[in-house]
């Protein structure tokens, strides 16, 4: 149970299967019995030990998704305009996501250190791959008639970019971005084994603990946090694509 | 009437279309010249255009026709530089199209192709402003524009402007490409094969809407083809192409009637005798003083080959022709509609119809 001892966490005061005598009132008697999930207790405990955490994991998230989009779209069009780029950008990418969740955070600790920027690196580098595939994918599939129009009319190559390829680049970008999000929501849990904080810390936590409450509270918050930001997205990508949708009857 | 065209150079600027060409009929065209123009590919030896020179009046429509692959696109291409072309030179209202900047020679050219090519992810409104856009003018001009090009193309009706190109039909879309390609009233237009791709029927109407139009607008077009009909119908002039070389130029009622060698003659097709029927209406004859007997009647624009399927189905030689009151105007007969075809000098004009 206490094998996944967190870098940064505080050891728990009393060792063995203790239950701690977190929080008061009427949910000391669910807390002090360990029962499935105390309600009462999460809801008393939610500002002070999960919304912090929560907060801290969307941040953690938001950071490597921002910064992978950035990569992978940068790296999907130089591959895009000059071709040789995809085949070693993927492998890159391919490599990287092979590799065990854990065993990179613990590896990258080695290189810079128990902070968010080793987090981080991990956590982009998961995003590469689908994000960057997809982008390039996206770009090749507009339609070449579209660009010979673009071209007749005289838009620069720039103008073509903006104005024609990424608009109609987006719904597989989109589709990488819900994935790549979703998955890094999940890993960014595994980043609490760094000390990092996130929803992995309390989850951490709770398992060395025992106590089953905190972490089914904060793997839940989790699901939850993917679920939201996954809906945001398909929004966010209905409004983005409107034309999309709309076909001849 | 160049308007658009002088103070020093030919590319349309936003002010100069800001009366627009609809409300202001013939507001600019500009001739086109190819002076021994060549295209080599590296690697053949065959030129895919080779020393083809000739002139597109303003105002008129070229069509260049010929088997695919005799250089007819690659002629049509080189004029917006989508091809840049080995050697000779291309002039538009008498510049060489290689001293303007690309970008500005192309948003002064409108080009409408077979696969349309509108930008399914903005609106038609989106995609006629595309080069207004990029010539600055403001929104309310751009959609007083895309209203008045809707209306010109017959796709008027007011909620079009805010429909995405995926919610109309093959013909439609065409119709919008139409609109876009003239948003700035460029004096010249390149179609290449514009048409191709829509069924018959449709194909039809469209033809005969973008003629109508262009006796509005009077552009300089060079319009693409492989389909001799469709030549016939749209040309002022047809330049029948061969392995990158102009076999001849002519009016379509020439073309069909002295075909300059066996090639252009089997192109054009052993029925150029029938097809000449369609050149012809009702009007471009000397007609016969009425009878008085019962025939069947067609108004005078009708084409001889329309009149002579009408004397076929109704059994007679003659007939009537009304003009566009229904007055009887004078009779056609059989006799009349061959002398007319047959190798002997025809019209007083010698003329190809007026357009």
């Amino acid at each position: 149970m206490s094998v996944l001892a967190p870098f940064g966490s505080t050891p728990s005061p009393s060792p063995g299967p203790v239950i701690p005598t977190f929080g008061g009132g009427g949910s000391q008697s669910c807390v002090a019995k360990n029962g499935q999930f105390c309600g009462a207790w999460f809801v008393d405990n939610f500002g002070s030990r999960f919304a912090p955490r929560l907060v801290e994991h969307i941040e953690l998230t938001a950071i490597a998704i921002g910064v992978g989009v950035v990569i992978a779209l940068a790296a999907a069009l130089f591959a895009h305009r000059h071709g040789w780029l995809e085949t070693p950008f993927s492998l890159f990418a391919a490599f990287l996501y092979t590799i065990p969740a854990l065993a990179f955070f613990e590896l990258m600790v080695q290189v810079t250190g128990i902070n968010r920027f080793t987090a981080e690196i991990a956590l982009v580098s998961y995003t590469l791959l689908i994000l960057f595939v997809n982008t390039l994918a996206g770009l090749r599939a507009v339609p070449p008639d579209a660009l010979e129009a673009a071209q007749a009319m005289g838009l620069s190559q720039r103008q073509t970019l903006l104005r024609v390829e990424l608009p109609l680049a987006l719904p597989p970008i989109m589709a990488g971005l819900r994935i790549a999000t979703v998955t890094t929501i999940s890993l960014t849990t595994v980043a609490a084994y760094i000390g990092v904080g996130g929803l992995g810390q309390p989850i951490f936590d709770g398992i060395q603990t025992g106590f089953k409450t905190e972490f089914i509270a904060a793997g839940g918050l989790a699901i939850v946090l993917a679920l939201a930001a996954d809906g945001l997205l398909v929004v966010a990508q209905r409004l983005l694509t409107p034309w999309a949708r709309r076909r001849r009857a | 009437m160049n308007a658009g065209l002088t103070n020093g150079g030919y590319v349309v600027s936003g002010e100069e279309t800001q009366a627009g060409a609809a409300t202001r009929p013939a507001a600019a065209a500009a001739p086109i010249g190819f002076v021994n123009v060549f295209k080599r590919y590296p690697g053949r030896t065959q030129a895919a255009v080779e020393d083809l020179s000739f002139e597109v009046p303003s105002g008129e429509i070229c069509v260049l026709i010929g088997p695919s692959g005799c250089g007819k696109t690659t002629a049509l291409k080189m004029v917006n530089r989508l091809v840049p072309m080995t050697d000779g030179d291309i002039t538009i209202d008498g510049k060489s199209v290689s001293g303007i900047e690309t970008a500005q020679l192309r948003r002064g050219i409108g080009y409408v192709f077979q696969q349309i090519g509108l930008f399914p992810h903005l609106t038609v409104e989106d995609n006629i402003g595309t080069v207004p856009r990029l010539l600055g003018w403001s929104k309310g001009r751009i959609r007083e524009r895309a209203r008045e090009l809707l209306e010109l193309v017959g796709l008027g009706a007011e909620d079009n402007l805010r429909r995405y190109p995926g919610e109309f039909s093959g013909g439609q879309q065409q119709r919008v490409g139409v609109a876009r390609a003239m948003a700035v009233d460029p004096p010249i237009m390149l179609m290449d094969e514009p048409f191709g791709a829509i069924d018959p029927i449709t194909r039809d109407r469209l033809q005969d809407d973008f003629l109508r139009l262009h006796r509005e607008v009077r552009k300089t077009i060079i319009f693409v083809t492989h389909d001799i009909d469709e030549a016939i119908k749209m040309g002022d002039r047809i330049a029948i192409m061969r392995d990158g070389r102009l076999v001849q130029l002519d009016t379509p009622d020439n073309l069909l009637a002295a075909p300059a060698d066996e090639f252009v003659a089997d192109f054009v097709g052993a029925d150029r005798g029938l097809k000449r029927l369609r050149v012809w209406t009702l009007n471009d004859l000397e007609l016969d003083p009425w009878s008085g007997t019962k025939e069947p009647a067609a108004p005078a624009g009708t084409t001889l080959r329309d009149a002579l399927s009408l004397m076929l189905t109704e059994g007679a030689t003659r007939v009537t022709v009304t003009g566009q009151d229904g007055a009887v105007m004078g009779c056609v007969s059989l006799e009349r509609i061959a002398a007319m075809l047959g190798p002997q000098p025809r019209t007083p004009e010698q003329q190809a119809p007026a357009p």
